[in-house]
């Protein structure tokens, strides 16, 4: 247990080492296979932290990579959303067939962000990189607020499903690994749901980052969907918003494979050791860690996009 | 007990179709990144020029390397670097091929508003990948 954690702690110092090795070098004179190299390394390691803090490497990938990599940052959020979406469509198979994602509750959420994302990537896109930076840096703060502040409800109670939620039977059933339990759940508030999603498909477009962090809450704590079935769901969410949003972004061009492979292949192979490493490893402690290197990253977007940090 | 016991059959459908579109994608874009990178198909932009144009904004970059924007990458699919796009459009189009999958087995049970829904996000990811909102062609 101490060696696992102690390797965890290790790949951290490494992630905030490489980062900070990029960031030195991003202006130098540096073959350009470091590059492609670094992206697979930082991504690993980005991979094997954010299983276990219970976010999606895409919402670490774009601040991080945006920050203290040379790329523009029309090709970070091209990559970013190929990140979230590779991972998404990964996972997928698995959480459906567990039941832990629901392809029911997903599709009226997805088809509401998905739309709302094409607007959220054309609106990033326009931006000055100067403005989105800025934002973004905004925006991954607030995700360290929410990170901090936001309590989770394991199963909510939803005393009665309403109107809508009834029309479209979105309820399900899972069997809960941890206790061996079948678990019967129904959501409500399926209005201001929707509404919601129709936001985090905006800002999904136009940062180019899985939107998990938004997801969660809002179906765990908003529609009172049990939190395993909004993780999973949300998973499956991503993988139809950030089809959308991707899709502009190959449109314009702005999606690399020398910078997208990469960081798809890295995030994707440090997932799996996040993954194995989740039941043995001490939640909050990856949990505090993240929120410090995306506070560092989120201080670092919003400082770059101001000027006060070129 | 079987985990997957008790879920509808459209979702475990889903699930199959996914499972093996994604993989199709990966495969494809390790094999064509890999052909990249052993300097088996020559590429549109040169890596020593990449590094120089990389830090650029989309549209300044594709004028310095004579890029295409759209679908025109397809002309070019025989670059090195341009046939990565492959296996990236095959991960962000490969939803739309489970959705469609859905669609008759919905019908058959007369749910008409899930149905409407498959065909509504294949709608919204068709335009997305079409170009016409975003400028591409």
């Amino acid at each position: 247990m101490r060696l696992q954690r102690a390797v965890l702690l290790a790949a951290g110092g490494l992630l905030v080492a490489s980062v900070a090795h990029a960031a030195d070098g991003a202006s130098g004179d540096v073959h350009w296979w470091v590059w492609p190299l670094g992206l697979f390394v930082v991504c690993f390691l980005m991979g094997i932290v954010a299983v276990p803090a219970g976010i999606g490497g895409g919402t670490l990938f774009v601040p991080i990579v945006g920050s203290f990599f040379p790329f523009h940052l029309d090709f970070v959020r091209g990559a970013g959303l190929l990140v979230a979406l590779a991972s998404a469509l990964a996972a997928g198979p698995t959480l459906l067939r567990g039941g832990l994602g629901s392809l029911r509750l997903a599709l009226p959420l997805a088809v509401l962000a998905s739309a709302s994302s094409i607007g959220g990537a054309m609106i990033g896109l326009a931006m000055p990189a100067h403005l989105v930076q800025t934002l973004l840096g905004g925006v991954v703060l607030g995700i360290v607020a929410l990170m901090l502040l936001s309590k989770k409800s394991e199963f909510p109670v939803v005393a009665r499903p309403d109107a809508l939620s009834q029309a479209l039977a979105l309820h399900g059933v899972f069997i809960d690994g941890a206790t061996g339990r079948t678990v019967h759940w129904q959501v409500h508030r399926t209005a201001p749901g929707l509404v919601t999603f129709l936001g985090i498909g905006v800002l999904a477009g136009m940062f180019g980052i899985g939107a998990g962090w938004a997801n969660v809450p809002a179906l765990n704590l908003l529609m009172g969907a049990p939190v395993k079935v909004a993780a999973g769901t949300s998973g499956l969410v991503l993988s139809l918003v950030d089809s959308s949003a991707a899709w502009v972004y190959i449109n314009r061009g702005a999606v690399l494979p020398i910078i997208a492979v990469p960081s798809v292949v890295g995030m994707m192979l440090g997932a799996r050791i996040g993954a194995r490493l989740l039941d043995v490893l001490k939640g909050s402690v990856i949990r505090h860690m993240v929120i410090a290197v995306l506070f560092f990253a989120g201080a670092r977007a919003l400082l770059k996009g101001t000027g006060i940090w070129p | 007990m079987n985990p997957s016991a008790g879920q509808p059959i459209e979702q475990l459908l889903y699930a199959r179709l996914l499972d093996w579109s994604t993989r199709l994608g990966l495969v494809v874009l390790v094999v064509s990144f890999a052909a990249y990178m052993l300097g088996l198909a020559t590429p549109h932009v040169p890596l020593q020029q990449l590094v120089e144009v990389w830090s650029h904004p989309v549209g300044r970059y594709l004028e310095l390397t004579h890029s295409p924007s759209g679908w025109g990458w397809l002309a070019l699919v025989h670059r090195g670097d341009i046939a990565g796009l492959v296996g990236i459009a095959i991960l962000a189009g490969c939803s739309l091929a489970c959705l469609l999958a859905l669609v008759p087995l919905y019908l058959r049970r007369g749910d008409k508003a899930f149905a409407a829904l498959c065909l509504a996000e294949v709608a919204v990811v068709v335009v997305a990948a079409s170009g016409w909102l975003s400028g591409g062609h």
